[in-house]
């Protein structure tokens, strides 16, 4: 079975075109184009108009380049949420279009659960897995429990993408921040005490997100805060991670969201996973990000499990929780 | 202090039996995690078992049974205390009959009342953590408590009692109102205000 997914949650429009292979998926393409404000943060209508200039264009490249014709596409999924309403809908508009024209099914599936899924459909071994998903927006530490992708911990105020995103903005970093702020950290090395914020596996970051702006107004060195940043976020990160796995007594660590791609926050994980002699898992990076390819093999997954949709079901929903979704396609 | 038998690990905690004196003991030694730098690592371990030891003490001494503290050592994160010879909650309560089960969550419900009266929260009441011995409950494990006088707070603390009865005990989940009975009656203040925020904590549906 091949499938055309398309990706359009919030600054990203992505088509991925994958294939299911012995149970495993099988990446044909993945193209992705991001939205960049001239200023401030993303504008949603704006974003969404991005999406729609890219998406035809987007769609007929990843035909070509994954050598195969629209008419041996058998399944069209989207990102149905959560995201912003504008992106989202552009991304649906062109999956129904096509679903029509190419005759072929539609299906709508959860951009969260997607980032879970296609950590276990492309990394040997990643079977059962306690997420950390960490993006712009999103923060959850997601696992299997009773027929459902559960969120055991998630953000109580920002996403982590985003307290990095608007202190870059303070201080004068270009959008995405968390790059510059690793490469600042690497040369950072004096500790500056910012709040470390854990309700239970819940957390926040407001609150450190503040201080770490009055350092900056007080003229510290900024390399210094970023590295007191990272250190302070990601450690959290890792603890409310760990408690995630004692709790569901999981041997298994995977890391999804652009976040992710950041080499202090894995080997943070890392560390923690092969202290506790679990197993640790990162897809490449183009499967981190926002992209099709993990909306597409979603798809798959539920398509073939019995989950059906019609055009008109089909609508878009900016506040699908991860554990909205039955799981029918695992025991 | 010489032999230390593993009782039980968790994600930040060790529990130890030990001696201390002549007394049989657990130590809750906190974990140092290499994945952070020794500064946050420190000062993490040092505040939560300060916190903990804190509460505990403040919990004792109005009136609820919690484990004697006999030594707290905050650069290791170990608070040394009384080891409670009794049963878990956990392990004992679907056994019990109905006037029993239903008299033990009236006390439980009463014991949280009197540390909620001076606004204790203990963060984690689930049935493991707290212990029969004899005929008195004891609460163990204060470390994600705080002091908090907030009717939000206390009802949180609850809810997470509620949830860990409907998961642990589902067939007699219904007991929860038993709980809230006898909260209701130690309570200083008014009892109906953290039962609705409970209420209302369910329906915020990120809770279930």
């Amino acid at each position: 079975m091949i499938c055309l997914g398309i990706e359009g949650t919030a600054h990203s429009i992505g088509v991925g075109i994958v294939k299911e292979f012995k149970k495993k998926c099988k990446v044909l393409t993945n193209l992705i184009k991001i939205y960049r404000s001239e200023q401030g943060g993303i504008h949603p209508r704006e974003a969404a108009n991005h999406h729609a200039i890219y998406l035809a264009d987007l769609i007929k490249e990843s035909l070509k380049k994954a050598k195969v014709e629209a008419r041996d596409i058998d399944l069209v999924s989207f990102s149905r949420g959560p995201g912003l309403g504008p992106c989202l809908r552009t991304a649906a508009t062109a999956a129904r279009a096509l679903s029509l024209t190419l005759n072929k099914p539609i299906i709508g599936v959860n951009h969260c659960v997607a980032h879970l899924e296609i950590g276990r459909g492309t990394l040997d071994g990643c079977n059962d897995p306690v997420l950390l998903y960490t993006s712009g927006a999103n923060t959850q530490v997601i696992a299997f429990a009773e027929g459902r992708y559960r969120v055991f911990g998630e953000t109580l105020d920002i996403g982590i993408g985003n307290c990095l995103d608007k202190f870059g903005r303070t201080v004068g970093l270009d959008f995405p921040a968390g790059p510059k702020i690793e490469q600042l950290a690497l040369n950072g090395g004096n500790y500056y005490n910012l709040p470390y914020t854990i309700k239970g596996m819940d957390i926040a970051f407001s609150g450190l997100l503040t201080a770490a702006e009055q350092y900056y107004k007080k003229h510290k060195n900024l390399e210094d805060i970023c590295y007191s940043i990272q250190e302070t976020t990601f450690a959290a990160l890792t603890e409310v991670t760990e408690r995630a796995m004692a709790h569901t007594e999981k041997n298994e660590v995977l890391l999804g969201g652009g976040v992710a791609a950041n080499k202090r926050l894995r080997n943070m994980v890392a560390t923690m996973a092969s202290e506790r002699g679990a197993s640790f898992y990162v897809p490449s990076k183009d499967l981190c990000i926002d992209n099709g390819a993990m909306i597409a093999w979603l798809g798959i997954l539920m398509y073939n499990s019995g989950v059906h949709m019609e055009i008109k079901d089909s609508i878009i929903d900016q506040r699908f929780r991860t554990d909205m979704v039955d799981v029918t396609w695992r025991e | 202090m010489n032999k230390k038998d593993l009782l039980y690990q968790g994600a930040e905690a060790k529990i130890c039996v030990s001696k201390y004196m002549d007394f049989d003991v657990v130590e809750k030694r906190r974990i140092p995690k290499s994945y952070r730098i020794k500064h946050i690592d420190n000062r993490l371990i040092s505040y939560r078992t300060k916190e903990e030891a804190k509460l505990m003490i403040e919990a004792r001494n109005k009136g609820v049974s919690v484990p004697i503290i006999y030594d707290i050592d905050l650069k290791n994160g170990i608070i040394t205390m009384e080891y409670l010879k009794g049963s878990r909650i956990k392990d004992i309560f679907n056994n019990l009959n109905e006037t029993e089960k239903k008299n033990l969550c009236l006390k439980i419900g009463r014991n949280i009342a009197r540390f909620h009266n001076n606004d204790i929260i203990h963060g984690d009441i689930t049935t493991s953590n707290m212990i029969l011995v004899d005929d008195r409950v004891h609460f163990i494990d204060f470390g994600l408590g705080e002091k908090n006088g907030e009717v939000e707070t206390k009802g949180v603390d609850l809810h997470v009692l509620m949830e860990a009865i409907e998961s642990t005990h589902s067939k007699y989940s219904e007991y929860f109102k038993y709980v809230l009975e006898g909260y209701k009656k130690e309570l200083k203040g008014d009892a109906n205000q953290v039962i609705k925020k409970i209420e209302e904590i369910v329906k915020r549906g990120r809770y279930r």
